[in-house]
């Protein structure tokens, strides 16, 4: 069905096209860099894009069975929490946040 | 790109901070990896496991996180290459999927990073963890942690898929629900990344941009709310600029 030259072919595709897609802004970065716009930008779109980011992980995550709704709610909760009161400790927000919702779905 | 060197050096970018070594920052950028790689493992054990159900050679699971290095499309290229989708198909999903990758560089420290090879590494591993982890925290990258941390991030993520390529042949069936980790450091970077009231206003444009794109083009909703979100900025910018 696949031959191996078709395989390596989609490697050299995606290479391709996600390094032009990496590179080439950086190219085009120093004409840009006295632009009032780009430097708006970068400071507004680190939080729109990490929180667009958080959304669509969650997504996936519950498009993979509609019951792990709740378990998800109490997860990001408990990730929040104890980020927000555990001193921005991010291994630790992880882990309780992880630790929670897989013992949640394995459970209920 | 090493034009960039030439820029007046505001501060030295990618030097060593004050009481650190090369060896320091290396253990520096190791350790800012283990929160993102607790998320990447997880995923990469399961696309290595993906791989081989689907019947794909083994190295397919390496050879992807390899040449393209992004974990969302590879997961996606798994399920085209089975299906021996075209190739024009495949390269306008990889366009799509990987675009917003082209926002990353406004505000990704590359200036820290000054040898051609490195620069070369640093841009070709440019995933969304590592413009997550040095977004959330910019001024603190030396070329030394930076390096370390992509690289960090590629060996979870090719090693897992092969624990997951190894584990497919020995013991069907993999920890329910570990994935939501990935989600988990999202959260943490949002929150790190909106500490004063000054980011409200964006937050809320990326509320409106990923419900919208949610209800219009739920297949895309990813690739759309990105978009949207940069241009509902500029426009802002447009805004700000006729107050100013």
């Amino acid at each position: 069905m696949t031959g191996t030259a078709y395989l390596l072919a989609v490697l050299a595709i995606g290479f391709a096209i996600t390094f032009a897609l990496r590179a080439v802004p950086f190219a085009v970065l120093k004409p840009l860099r006295e632009s009032r716009l780009v430097a708006d930008l970068a400071l507004w779109m680190p939080v729109g894009i990490l929180a667009i980011l958080t959304v669509s992980t969650l997504r996936s995550s519950l498009e993979a069975d509609a019951a792990r709704l709740l378990p998800a709610a109490l997860a990001v909760a408990v990730t929040v929490v104890v980020h927000l009161i555990g001193g921005r400790r991010t291994l630790l927000s992880v882990g309780a946040g992880t630790v929670t919702f897989v013992v949640l779905v394995n459970l209920l | 790109m090493t034009e960039l060197r030439d820029r007046p050096q505001h501060m030295a970018d990618g030097d060593l901070p004050p009481g650190a070594t090369p060896r320091s920052e290396i253990g520096a950028g190791i350790r800012a990896s283990f929160a993102a790689g607790l998320g990447m493992v997880p995923i990469g054990i399961a696309f290595g496991v993906l791989v081989m159900q689907t019947g794909l050679p083994w190295w397919t699971a390496p050879g992807l996180s390899i040449a393209v290095f992004a974990g969302s499309v590879e997961l996606l290229l798994v399920g085209l290459m089975a299906a021996a989708t075209p190739l024009a198909t495949i390269a306008l999903t990889i366009l799509l999927v990987n675009f917003r990758h082209v926002f990353y560089a406004f505000s990704f420290p590359l200036r820290a990073v000054r040898h051609p090879l490195a620069r070369f590494y640093s841009v070709y591993a440019l995933i969304d963890e590592a413009y997550a982890v040095t977004a959330a925290s910019p001024g603190a990258w030396s070329r030394w942690r930076l390096i370390a941390l992509q690289a960090s991030f590629q060996s979870y993520w090719v090693g897992g898929g092969l624990v997951g390529v190894a584990l497919a042949s020995v013991l069907p069936g993999t920890i329910e629900g570990l994935e939501f980790a990935l989600c988990a450091l999202f959260i943490t970077l949002t929150l790190d990344a909106c500490r004063s009231r000054k980011q409200v206003p964006s937050l809320v444009l990326a509320g409106l941009s990923l419900g919208l794109s949610l209800v219009l083009v739920p297949d895309d909703a990813l690739f759309a709310a990105m978009l949207g979100f940069v241009g509902l900025l500029i426009g802002r910018h447009l805004l700000a600029r006729r107050s100013r």
